[in-house]
């Protein structure tokens, strides 16, 4: 495998887009703080989206150091985070997706994580201190992450008639965009084409086990969204950015 | 010589042994704790959703980390408070029902709104640092696990007034716009703050009996006063004004002197007109009833996964070991 040369803008585009991954999550799962099923889910979701928060800073930062080097700009995780618009967000789709009732916010959780788990796995191995050690870090809290949500979608799966029903409409809604997270963007030749394989044999194997013990079927559909990788986002991805980045563009320049 | 349950009860409690969920205990202690731990549970859980409000506008990446993790403490406090009040042979689901219904109140601080980014250090200041001082004596308080309870939940409480003092600092130091954020902030939360410790000592007929108890160890007007003498100079670091023109140190007594309580807006506010009581309830509410099909699904999934269990573990398969 080829070494990055550090001010790569190939490797900061790939920092960029994994910490968009984190940080686009985080907001969707936030949005469940104080409204979820139970005080414990609550708590539980709080924290994948505190985990996922940690990890798009750090890649942030990562991504700002590099970009300062090799440039005039003076990037930090927060003018990252906040001061770009969505098409240089590079995120893909399925995270950025409504999070709907439980059961879709569930599926789109276990998705994700089971894909994210994976990566990292490979990632932590890379031959980028720097990511590897993110990626290593991270690897942990992704472990608990796909535990977590591989439970409650058996749980919901493999539940009541009407938590499978909507289980089954969950999977219709969002397998489409599952494909993208295996479309391999440019900027994401750091993994090799061994890993990339890898990473999908793992992903699609665990998937096919839990929904298994859920008694939930893979949608034979093939067709595949895709462009968030690219820049290219659904109308979702607008509203999160004005949301969020409403004080920091509201008041320019400010320390908070 | 025979001394009554009620007598030895007391006796406990005067020599500050604590009462556990299993001695016996007079039906009015009872249910006076219920009332109180439920209560204080309620507003835990209430009080996540005029902060969650600002979870996904923080204005950066810090200040959104440091928020989730406190509301996120607020659902445990929750959970914690939630468990003390079972052990006196009273349900969760009962307890979300007497909130839900109306019958159980929460503090009725969570029934004002987060108008700016502000609100939210002025809530860890102000409303945090009100329930620290309503809350540290609790950890004496008579019921063992209330009070154990109580001793989890301030050590967090201390983080939270911590974190809403630095994030009004730092807007304090800031911009025009953010010195006046903080201000307007101020302004809203400073009386319903001073509201948050109850009615005035000669209207709060309870007290002499909780006293005796120990459920009580102050008077609300004296933890109000210890409160405005507290805030009263750590807003002098903050460059802001409190709203009251009566506020000023008084020789005499060493502590200062505050302006007339609206009363009237407390009593409307606990009777359900405060600016956002049915915003709060209704939130509550659809999250217990769009969580319902969640919780049946989990329920019917544990008792599926137990005849499997059990299927399972036929008597001959049993290993009774070597
Ligand atoms: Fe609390
Ligand atoms: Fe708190």
């Amino acid at each position: 495998m080829k070494i990055k040369a550090k001010n790569d803008s190939a490797f900061i585009q790939y920092l960029l887009h994994l910490g968009d991954n984190a940080l686009i999550m985080s907001h969707r799962n936030s949005e469940w703080c104080g409204h979820g099923p139970a005080l414990e889910q609550d708590i539980a979701l709080t924290n994948i989206a505190l985990d996922q928060i940690g990890q798009a800073r750090n890649f942030y930062q990562y991504a700002a150091v590099l970009i300062n080097e090799s440039s005039n700009e003076k990037q930090t995780e927060d003018s990252l985070a906040y001061l770009r618009d969505a098409w240089d967000f590079k995120n893909c789709l399925l995270v950025e997706l409504p999070n709907g009732d439980w059961g879709q916010t569930i599926l789109k959780q276990f998705l994700i994580s089971a894909y994210q788990y994976y990566l990292y796995l490979e990632l932590q191995n890379i031959q980028d201190e720097q990511l590897a050690a993110i990626a290593a870090k991270s690897v942990k809290e992704l472990n608990y992450h796909l535990r977590w949500s591989a439970d409650w979608v058996m749980r919901l799966g493999d539940g009541t008639s009407e938590s499978k029903k909507r289980m089954t409409d969950a999977i219709d809604a969002v397998w489409s965009y599952t494909y993208e997270l295996f479309e391999v963007a440019e900027y994401e030749n750091i993994l090799s084409v061994e890993m990339q394989c890898k990473i999908r044999e793992a992903w699609i194997e665990k998937i096919k086990t839990v929904f298994g013990k859920a008694t939930l079927a893979i949608p034979n559909s093939q067709w595949k969204q895709r462009g968030g990788k690219l820049g290219v986002h659904t109308e979702h991805l607008g509203y999160i950015l004005a949301e969020m980045q409403f004080l920091q563009r509201a008041y320019p320049g400010s320390e908070w | 010589m025979q001394i009554s349950l009620e007598e030895q009860f007391q006796q406990k409690i005067d020599q500050e042994i604590k009462i556990e969920p299993k001695d016996w205990m007079p039906e009015k202690y009872r249910h006076t704790l219920i009332r109180q731990i439920s209560q204080h549970a309620h507003s835990e859980v209430v009080g996540m959703l005029p902060e969650g409000n600002w979870i996904t506008r923080a204005p950066s990446l810090k200040r959104k980390a440091i928020l989730l993790a406190k509301v996120q403490d607020e659902a445990g406090h929750g959970l914690y408070l939630y468990s003390a009040a079972e052990t006196l042979g009273i349900s969760r689901d009962e307890m979300y029902e007497q909130l839900h219904s109306g019958r159980a109140k929460y503090s009725s601080i969570f029934n004002y709104p987060t108008l700016n980014w502000a609100d939210i250090g002025a809530i860890g200041w102000l409303v945090d640092g009100a329930a620290i001082m309503n809350q540290v004596p609790l950890c004496r308080t008579s019921f063992g696990p209330y009070a154990r309870a109580m001793v989890r939940v301030c050590k967090e409480e201390s983080f939270h007034q911590r974190q809403g003092f630095e994030c009004l600092w730092v807007l304090s130091k800031g911009t025009e716009e953010q010195k006046k954020m903080c201000q307007d902030a101020i302004n809203r939360w400073w009386w319903p703050c001073l509201m948050m410790f109850g009615p005035k000592d000669d209207e709060s007929p309870n007290t002499m009996q909780n006293m005796q108890w120990k459920i009580k160890r102050f008077t609300n007007d004296a933890l109000r006063q210890k409160f405005v003498d507290m805030i009263a100079e750590q807003i002098k670091l903050l460059g802001m004004k409190l709203p009251d023109p009566d506020l000023k140190w008084n020789e005499a007594t060493a502590h200062y002197d505050y302006g007339k309580i609206n009363w009237d807006e407390f009593w409307q506010v606990v009777q359900g007109n405060g600016p956002c009581n049915k915003e709060r309830l209704a939130a509550r509410k659809n999250a217990w009833d769009e969580g319902a099909w969640v919780r049946e699904a989990a329920t019917a999934h544990a008792e599926k996964n137990q005849i499997k269990i059990s299927s399972m573990l036929h008597p001959n398969d049993i290993n009774l070991g070597s």
